[in-house]
């Protein structure tokens, strides 16, 4: 009791002092948030649990087993480097400003960034080291598309090139004050543009471009251990909640639709998937089960704060149907070398969440509503897959030239015996196991 | 003096091990191996990559017998090895020309 009255009047004092002191900040909003506050420290632990370890354990255990410990490296490489990154001009392009293509230097080196700065109802801190989260999984999300043959050199050189000229303006124009994205009335709750199709495209770019391992589609490439697998899918599934529920940025009721409607789309989708392997193999598999999981909490990122749990069946069912089809049936058909499946998974998981977002956000069909400027679904349709459409031609684009100029200076591959010795020996003198 | 080697499957070598105990045999090698035979391989999937796994585990066990216990060690790695199906294995049976017991200098049949 006497402790609740004692913080309440620390709280009144606080508001009070803050409308006293600085009244450019003194609207009820730009309060503190403790409960807030709370919950995004959480999330945020969440999200950084997704990389290190659930999605390093994921794909490690696809990889084989001579290629185990690099994909291990990469994925917490970037993470390390893609922190230090955000640090230095990373958060300031992309949410340094009002611009409508970039947010500017006016937070490099996290300038401004204090004990008492606020985001919203939450510390800047906070808000900054969330973000900074989305741009470590982000990048490490491509590693799966070329995994097993690029240089470690080449492939830490291009995730800082891509961050900076890929990662962080994406995020501006969808996120970002004045970002022209977000401007239209584009619906992307937690990052299935930003994110998952941004991954997924670059991956696909990267996977042509590096070219297909040696013996693609001649030899077996059998993951080697299925258990890191699923043990790293379980750890999204888990992380994913902060991913989703956190990007409401505060402990609300559309946080915990968020949370509902990601659990529900993952299921889902698992089981979409699995069924859809029962049938057409006559087996259900351990890596199915994992993937199409992962494939709809793809589908549900940008959906996640706009659509209700019926939205999300349906988005979870459409995701895990169509992630089975694109990596089982398109994928081989077609020849090209996505290792872990980044594209097929993220890409087209994110398209057909991305696309679906806009059909479920009607009230009508139990959603949240249109975002501005929109008012009926077809018109919201037409600005989702406008955002799709930019991103995916300017990270085509961008990403094909930022690997063909490190190519020619310094090239991507690791030579035809480092490969057939595996990375882990060749680029880091290391053996996963030692029996 | 004879040499044995047997095929079985993995799952059989306790049941194998303790019936050659029971005979007084008194040493064998033990090999994990793979190989194929009319048992063949089986198929894996992986996100729609097939891939057909053509040699399956065995263990191959390796014993020097004097010619007097060799129906006796033939019969009781048949006993023990047999499920009744496809991949139980084979027992080959060679001549051994010498042999030779390291630590004393024994040969022949001294040296069993």
């Amino acid at each position: 009791m006497s402790i609740m009255k004692l913080s309440n009047t620390i709280l009144a004092g606080a508001t009070t002092l803050a409308a006293a002191g600085l009244p450019s900040i003194a609207f009820a909003e730009d309060a503190l948030n403790s409960g807030d506050t709370a919950w995004m420290l959480t999330a945020t632990a969440l999200v950084l649990f997704m990389t290190i370890p659930g999605l390093s354990l994921f794909y490690a255990g696809m990889a084989r087993a001579k290629n185990g410990l690099s994909v291990m490296m990469q994925c917490f490489a970037i993470t390390a480097v893609m922190t230090v990154i955000w640090a230095l001009y990373g958060y300031s392009i992309a949410f340094g400003g009002e611009g409508a293509y970039w947010g500017g230097l006016d937070k490099l080196f996290l300038s401004g960034l204090t004990v008492d700065s606020l985001s919203g109802t939450i510390p800047e801190s906070v808000f900054m080291t969330f973000q900074m989260t989305f741009a470590i999984i982000t990048p490490a999300l491509i590693v799966g598309a070329f995994a097993e043959r690029m240089k470690f050199s080449a492939m830490l050189i291009f995730m800082v090139i891509w961050v900076t000229v890929v990662y962080a303006p994406i995020t501006h124009w969808v996120w970002g004050d004045g970002g022209f994205l977000g401007a239209m009335g584009i619906l992307d709750f937690a990052g299935g543009t930003v994110v998952h199709i941004n991954a997924g495209v670059a991956g696909l770019v990267a996977a042509i471009v590096v070219g297909k391992r040696k013996g693609y589609q001649k030899t077996a490439m059998p993951p080697h251990n299925l258990m890191f697998t699923i043990v790293g899918a379980a750890m999204l599934w888990v992380g994913w909640f902060g991913f989703n529920a956190g990007s409401e940025l505060a402990a609300d009721g559309t946080a915990g639709m968020a949370m509902a409607v990601t659990q529900i789309a993952a299921a889902m989708a698992a089981v979409m998937w699995m069924l859809a392997e029962w049938i057409s193999h006559g087996k259900p598999s351990v890596l199915g089960i994992a993937s199409g999981a992962v494939a709809g909490l793809v589908a549900i990122t940008p959906a996640a704060g706009a659509v209700g749990p019926m939205g999300a069946l349906a988005i979870g069912a459409a995701s895990g149907l169509g992630c089975f089809i694109a990596a089982v049936k398109i994928k081989p058909a077609l020849g090209f070398d996505d290792a872990l499946d980044a594209f097929s998974v993220h890409g087209v998981g994110g398209i057909i969440g991305a696309l679906l977002t806009g059909v479920f956000c009607a009230t009508s069909l139990g959603g949240a509503g249109f975002g501005d400027g929109n008012d009926s679904i077809g018109s919201q349709v037409m600005t989702q897959a406008y955002g799709v459409g930019v991103v995916l031609v300017y990270t085509t684009i961008v990403t094909f030239i930022i690997l063909k100029v490190l190519d020619l200076l310094i090239g991507l591959r690791v030579s035809e015996d480092e490969e057939t010795e595996g990375l882990d020996i060749s680029e880091h003198d290391e053996r996963a196991y030692i029996l | 003096m004879k040499m044995i080697t047997a095929i079985i499957k993995p799952f059989k070598l306790d049941d194998v091990r303790e019936a050659l105990g029971d005979i007084g045999l008194s040493g064998i090698t033990v090999t994990e191996v793979k190989g194929f035979g009319r048992q063949k391989g089986h198929t894996e999937l992986y996100r729609g990559a097939e891939y057909v796994v053509d040699f399956l585990p065995k263990v191959k066990i390796e014993a020097a017998v004097s010619a007097d216990m060799l129906d006796q060690v033939i019969e009781a790695i048949t006993k023990a090895a047999q499920t009744g199906k496809i991949g139980d294995g084979k027992i080959f049976v060679s001549e051994i020309q010498h042999v030779v017991r390291i630590r004393t200098g024994e040969t022949g049949s001294e040296a069993l």
